[in-house]
């Protein structure tokens, strides 16, 4: 049984299960309780599990961060609800520092599992700072795991997973995703594991590798060149940034010899890197030409009267394909 | 000198004279046995920070922060805690940590670099050392709320130094503190200096624990070198904490008679003849303690000098176990990383290993 939902609405439902189901679960944020959160991801929530498990927090990231970690540490399950991804810099010191490390620096004596979500990426026409697609700062960091979830289906059975893993996990909800569409969602509370990509399309002429909101845009430039040139690409989804599925990763690149990464995190440092020296040193005899990144630009996320020139578009993908299939 | 004369200093809970004179009531909560806890504590710890800093000077454990002159604080704070309340140390007060339980020899191991020196003895809530300044105090919020959450009778306690009033976290966990009524117990060693940087340029309120008032929560300022009047404070913390009266902020005021860390010279910035001679002589927490309980027949030379040899043994033992303490396997840096080690930490770990074994030792 199940029931189409947003993503937003998978995301609640995750969130509602999981606090039905285990005592130790609250959550905690900037405007979450009350308000059902900006997004209105908690939405509900607060009216039925009370304020003493959803939680409107002073506004003060390292606070809400460094407080769950203590009630981690202490026995709770913290969700953590990030209002945007760049307003977590204040609070970066405590993931870096503290929750990244407590395991490390404990010999696994005191672990903290402590899930945060925020929603990330451009595309909704924020103000400045309220799109930024900065998953690199935490996928550099050991200790940490990073997951970026491309549908209803997937947020919820990953957000599940996040929440149980005993060590401390940055979900990024893709903001341009929350309503963008409706899909089947299960109604029980199933589980996706963290760590694992997942092909969404078979193709054998070129592997598509992009996350979050910039698997939609992969897709349909797949579907669009397919429908032009007949070319059939493969997409994958990595879902979790942090640690890499490199089995997955590697097997698709096997397969088609051709590989363009898509995202919109700046080019420089961003993950798109990794996949290629993942690849280089996996595959690199399979390779038919060189890996293409159709990525954000190198420049802070531009005013919404211009971000869509900043990110990635159907078009830009679908000339990468061309480029990396005319080499 | 002016800034540390008694002419000057705002008000400040005070039982035990410099001279060993009782000024205030104890109404028979310190007893005898503890007085002698107390005194024994502080030359245990005192013992140890001065071999610790020779140990340094010969090489054999890495840089070191001492505690010298806070023996008082330390040791009167924890000695007011419970076997399960949570204590989120700095790296200048494993002096506490011991009181609370921890081993010796780990904090040796930890000045040695060891990996297995941040492992406190099982049942124990004793936190790593914070290394950043004021991070941890936010962690005894967390903590405490999750006791209050579930009922447990419970307090945190974050030591702290007073450059750590200057950072965000410690007015984050003071709101948090305050908003939540956690059963926490801020406690701030003043002891002059932020590294070089004196408090009069860390600060324009004339005091820490006046900062209280601005989150509401109960604010009181002691004499860190009077080990009475520290214990009654932080017992009285407790106290308020358990009846659900909700978090504390306690200013003790004292000094690091030594530097910084040993790779600190203080005589860069301040005058360490006149400052460091000023505290030793006037208001030495072991001093003014050892006085006391002299005057009322409790202790002597005999004692002192027993005491010392039984610390002196005490502590070469722990330092012959840190010392003979299996060395860091290279391997184990990939430890702990996670809870369950992923692809990609298996596969670096094996590098490391056949470079290892290649170099032909571990």
């Amino acid at each position: 049984m199940g029931k189409n939902l947003t993503m937003l609405q998978a995301i609640t439902e995750a969130m509602d299960q999981m606090l039905g189901h285990d005592d130790r679960v609250m959550i905690m944020g900037e405007d979450i309780g009350v308000n059902g959160g900006v997004f209105r991801s908690t939405e509900g929530l607060y009216e039925k599990y009370g304020k003493d498990r959803v939680i409107d927090t002073p506004l003060a990231e390292s606070g809400i961060i460094g407080s769950a970690i203590g009630l981690a540490l202490n026995g709770m399950l913290p969700i953590v609800e990030i209002q945007f991804l760049a307003f977590i810099y204040p609070g970066f010191e405590q993931l870096v520092s503290h929750a990244a490390r407590m395991r490390y620096r404990t010999r696994g004596q005191f672990g903290v599992p402590l899930l945060i979500r925020t929603p990330y990426g451009a595309g909704i026409r924020g103000p400045e700072l309220h799109s930024e697609s900065v998953e690199t700062f935490f996928a550099h960091t050991p200790g940490l795991k990073v997951v970026a979830p491309s549908n209803p289906y997937d947020a919820k059975g990953l957000l599940i997973s996040a929440l149980e893993d005993p060590d401390p996990v940055i979900f990024l909800e893709p903001t341009k995703l929350y309503r963008a569409f409706k899909e089947e969602v299960p109604d029980e509370m199933y589980r996706i594991p963290i760590g694992q990509a997942k092909v969404v399309q078979e193709g054998s002429d070129l592997t598509i590798y992009a996350w979050g909101a910039m698997l939609r845009e992969a897709l349909n430039a797949a579907k669009k060149i397919e429908a032009e040139k007949g070319w059939k690409c493969e997409v994958v989804d990595l879902r979790t940034l942090y640690p890499l599925d490199r089995d997955t990763i590697v097997q698709s690149i096997k397969k088609t010899g051709r590989a363009l990464i898509v995202h919109e995190a700046h080019k420089t440092a961003g993950l798109g890197a990794e996949i290629i020296s993942i690849i280089n040193d996996e595959a690199l005899i399979y390779l038919k030409a060189p890996i293409k990144r159709v990525t954000g630009f190198d420049v802070p996320v531009p005013p919404f009267t211009i971000e869509d020139h900043y990110l990635p578009t159907v078009d830009r993908v679908k000339q990468g394909i061309v480029e990396t299939l005319s080499f | 000198m002016k800034a540390y004369s008694n002419e000057v200093e705002p008000e400040i809970f005070r039982v035990l004279t410099p001279d060993g004179e009782i000024i205030e009531t104890i109404d028979g909560k310190i007893d005898k046995s503890l007085m002698l806890k107390m005194y024994e504590s502080m030359l245990l710890l005192r013992t140890f920070d001065r071999k610790s800093v020779n140990l340094q000077r010969q090489g054999r454990i890495g840089t070191y922060a001492p505690f010298e002159g806070q023996e008082a604080s330390q040791v009167g704070s924890a000695l007011a805690l419970s076997a399960g309340d949570w204590m989120f140390p700095t790296y200048r007060d494993h002096g506490a940590a011991i009181i609370h339980g921890q081993e010796l020899y780990r904090v040796f191991l930890y000045w040695m670099a060891h990996f297995d020196g941040s492992i406190c003895p099982e049942g124990k809530r004793i936190l790593p050392p914070s290394v950043p300044i004021a991070t941890q105090m936010v962690h005894a919020v967390g903590t405490a709320w999750a006791s209050k959450i579930r009922g447990e009778k419970n307090v945190s306690i974050a030591y702290f130094g007073d450059g750590a009033t200057s950072e965000g976290d410690f007015h984050e966990a003071l709101n948090f503190a305050g908003v939540y009524k956690t059963p926490t117990i801020f406690f701030c060693q003043n002891n002059g200096y932020a590294i070089s940087v004196p408090f009069e340029k860390q600060s324009a309120s004339k005091t820490i624990s006046q900062r209280a008032a601005a989150y509401d929560i109960h604010g009181v300022r002691v004499d860190g070198n009077d080990i009475f009047a520290v214990w009654l404070t932080v017992k009285q913390a407790v106290e308020r904490a358990l009846n659900g009266e909700g978090p504390t902020l306690i200013e003790a005021i004292t000094f690091r008679y030594g530097a910084h860390t040993t790779a600190d010279n203080p005589n860069i910035y301040r005058d360490q003849d006149e400052i460091s001679t000023f505290w030793r002589e006037n208001r030495d927490p072991i001093t003014r303690l050892r006085k006391y309980l002299n005057k009322e027949g409790h202790w002597n030379e005999e004692q002192e000098e027993l005491a010392l040899k039984k610390f002196n043994e005490l502590i070469d033992a722990h330092l012959q176990k840190a010392e003979g303490y299996p060395k860091s396997d290279p391997l184990e840096m990939f430890n702990h990383v996670y809870a369950e080690e992923s692809w990609h930490l298996k596969e670096q770990k094996q590098e490391l290993n056949q470079i290892l074994r290649k170099g032909g030792k571990k």
